[in-house]
């Protein structure tokens, strides 16, 4: 269950193959690199896609991860990542940075720095403080310093919880840093503030050929753009323009696309007609936490940021969780989803079944939920019945 | 001589009196009298619907003169197509309209009428209230959720540029009038229609300083009216519960694109366009409308379904003050939905308009004896 694999833009796969394909004499234009993806396996998973490898430090045989807890109920679960990480032997070193509300910028570029030396990390959502206009959301600086473009979410329908809709397998591919939050503003004149949009083609394409890949990538059929371009005719006009003309060279995936407010009226009405979403920004946030909803909601799914260089793995909702915080009730499973999807992208797969075997059982076999899921338990409940799963399944197998 | 209280009292009633007369176009009207409103049929199936609301409110024996004009668009003096000028007067003369279902030809020359209607009257608030209906079930049973929404700026101010090839630019604009002026509707409103709660949604995580006053205005508001309890919550944290349980939430008012997407969504939880009544509320009017379609495949057929018109006709009713009558209309409405004799095809069933209309009016006629 790979599914964490991602795809690397297609210009560094093409330098890549350029080189190895210059005997051949192929023009391996833009247009071309399309082809690339279907080569083989040439080596593991990670080097094979970068132009230059991915920066995983690794040394000894144990990675290096940074961790950013966060506010709220951040470093309560990253505790408990890091326990479970302790009794399924997993070879990951984790260095613990505390950003918060109220941390300086020069602890932020700290933190920037670490992120950039270990190239994988492992977060939390800081808590803004939009009290003053000066300082930007640190989570959305992060995503746009870290050039993190596109953030995939994949929900499904867990079979224990009680949701009113079964059988939802939808990808959502949002775009991550620019559109709305591209977080210019000004007051030319007292009493009006401007708010810029930015879209560019570079990122929508970036975007829209990720979302192909990926749909590719895992067998998807369907692609589906979510725009409003019938009102903002140029800029989201652009993004539908971008994806279809993408979409051209995927022939064997259908494309379709559909206006936000449409989308959120289908959502709740017939989630099954969706298979992979791209979108913008903003719709992306809505959309997102629409589908969580649909499933069960912000407790269980983890939402990974990619970009070229470097990957961030966080809780899919991006709450903070601050009225849950310290009470020993809230949802482990969606930061330990994401820990597990870090896993995988380092290539420890199977440390990352482990841990998912448990939860899933946890979840699904012995149900114990905590309160968001309709149960009793509590945070420790959940986390100690995990820890039992792995510890009977490691001791089976030595 | 009259002691304090009562002075302020009386002098609070005095300026409301002049302030409702001066919002209404300054026209003086006594409740006795009929009201005159302007009717726009529209087109599809509008005609059919708009004509089994004037049915049933003349069997209601509601006091209002129906004024029908077309809005179909004609040349104007400089050649541009436009709203033709008698239509523009009936409103601006009534002060109230009612509207069907438009349909906006694609093509040039001709602006979405939608949006030259919203101009023409400065219509600045959009209000759809959502309530799951008994006999029309969905997956959720206890939504009763109103959106409130700025309807003249924010992210549809259409200003959008290309600053290099492949870079687009689009501005949202937030100012203080408009957020001021929908933030004291909203209070206004919950007080008129006995809600006590209103949520002030925004992003001002990201977009500081314009969803800032979006906010600061609502905060504003909200401390002049105490007696409505007021929060305020995040646009991802909204649409999170109000999937998983909407009745949490009660009044919501919101800057123009998270309006535009939360009242949809709403509107899907309770079982669609077809059903959900919309009013914009403006300066120098009001205009209350459908937001389904014009149906040209069942148009002429006697199929339609009125409730979204009729609801929609009903919120103006109230706005007018008539809310006895709306009651009465209203009740007759969902009692029939819910009993299912007489269901049209959306629904289910298989009355035809005709069939639904006068099971309405019979019931109003039993109901006033």
């Amino acid at each position: 269950w790979c599914e964490a694999q991602h795809v690397l833009p297609f210009f560094s796969m093409a330098s890549f193959t350029r080189s190895l394909c210059s005997f051949s004499r192929i023009n391996l234009g833009l247009q071309g690199s399309r082809v690339l993806t279907q080569v083989p396996n040439l080596s593991s998973r990670r080097t094979f896609t970068a132009s230059k490898p991915f920066p995983v430090a690794q040394y000894g045989g144990r990675f290096t991860v940074t961790m950013l807890p966060g506010d709220g109920i951040g470093p309560e679960m990253m505790g408990y990542v890091q326990n479970i990480f302790r009794y399924a032997g997993v070879p990951v070193d984790f260095e613990v940075i505390q950003i918060t509300k109220n941390s300086t910028d020069d602890e932020f570029e700290n933190a920037m720095i670490c992120i950039r030396r270990n190239g994988v990390a492992l977060k939390g959502s800081i808590e803004s403080k939009y009290g003053n206009a000066s300082s930007g959301s640190r989570n959305a600086t992060l995503r746009t310093q870290l050039d993190l473009f596109a953030n995939v979410l994949h929900c499904k329908t867990y079979p224990s919880i009680q949701s009113r809709h079964s059988d939802v397998d939808i990808i959502i591919i949002r775009e991550n840093t620019e559109g709305e939050y591209s977080m210019l503003e000004h007051e030319n004149v007292k009493g009006v503030i401007e708010s810029m949009k930015i879209i560019t083609r570079k990122g929508s394409e970036r975007i829209a050929r990720y979302a192909f890949e990926y749909a590719i990538r895992h067998g998807r059929k369907k692609v589906t753009a979510v725009h409003k371009a019938n009102i903002m005719k140029l800029s989201d006009g652009l993004f539908l323009e971008t994806c279809r003309s993408i979409a051209k060279e995927y022939p064997e995936i259908e494309f379709s696309d559909m206006i936000v407010d449409n989308t959120c009226m289908q959502l709740v009405a017939r989630p099954q007609q969706f298979d992979v979403m791209v979108m913008p920004n903003l719709y992306g946030n809505v959309v997102s936490n629409v589908v969580c909803g649909l499933v069960g909601g912000p407790g269980l799914l983890s939402g990974r940021n990619y970009g070229e260089h470097f990957a961030v793995f966080e809780p899919g909702t991006r709450n903070t969780g601050a009225s849950v915080a310290g009470r020993n009730i809230a949802n482990p499973v969606a930061m330990l989803n994401s820990a597990c999807d870090m896993l995988e992208h380092l290539d420890l797969q199977s440390h990352a079944d482990l841990i998912r075997d448990a939860i899933d059982r946890t979840l699904n076999v012995d149900k114990i939920h905590t309160a968001d899921l309709g149960g009793q338990a509590t945070s420790l409940d959940v986390v100690q019945n995990i820890i039992h799963v792995i510890q009977a399944n490691t001791k089976d197998s030595s | 001589n009259f002691p304090q209280e009562r002075q302020v009292e009386m002098a609070g009633r005095v300026a409301k009196f002049l302030i409702s007369g001066a919002r209404l176009a300054g026209v003086r009207h006594y409740s006795s009298d009929a009201r005159t409103v302007t009717l726009i049929p529209g087109d599809g199936i509008g005609p059919e619907i708009s004509a089994a609301v004037q049915k049933i409110f003349s069997a209601a024996e509601v006091p209002i003169v129906w004024e029908e004009v077309d809005v179909t668009p004609v040349k104007g003096p400089d050649g541009k197509f436009g709203i033709p000028p008698a239509a523009i007067d009936s409103v601006n003369r009534n002060g109230i309209g009612l509207k069907g279902p438009l349909m906006t030809p694609v093509g040039k020359g001709h602006r979405s009428l939608n949006l030259a209607i919203r101009k023409e009257f400065n219509l600045y608030a959009n209000v759809r209230p959502c309530r799951s209906m008994e006999g029309y079930e969905t997956l959720y049973r206890d939504v009763d959720v109103v959106t409130i929404r700025e309807n003249t700026e924010g992210e549809y101010s259409g200003i959008e540029h290309e600053i290099v090839d492949g870079v687009v630019q689009s501005i949202k604009l937030i100012t203080e009038p408009a957020s001021r002026r929908v933030a004291e509707y909203a209070f206004q409103y919950a007080r008129n229609n006995g809600r006590s709660k209103v949520t002030a949604v925004h992003k001002a995580n990201i977009m500081r300083m314009s969803d800032g006053l979006f906010l600061r205005c609502c905060r504003e508001a909200a401390e002049r009216n105490p007696d409505i309890k007021f929060e305020e919550k995040y646009l991802d944290t909204v649409c999170l519960n109000m999937v998983q349980d909407p009745s949490k939430y009660d009044v919501l008012v919101m800057p123009n694109l998270y309006g535009d997407i939360l009242s949809d969504l709403c509107a899907g939880l309770v079982g669609g366009l077809g059903l959900t009544p919309s009013g914009n509320i403006g300066e120098g009017g009001a205009v209350f409308e459908s937001v389904h379609g014009t149906a040209p495949d069942i148009a002429g057929q006697d199929k339609a379904n009125p409730t979204a018109l009729l609801l929609s006709a009903v919120m103006m009713l109230r706005f007018m003050n008539l809310y006895n009558h709306a009651t009465i209309i209203e009740q007759a409405c969902f009692e029939t939905i819910k009993e299912g004799n007489f269901r049209t095809g959306d629904l289910g069933g298989k009355a035809k308009c005709s069939e639904f209309t006068d099971e309405i009016c019979r019931k109003i006629q039993e109901r006033n004896g």
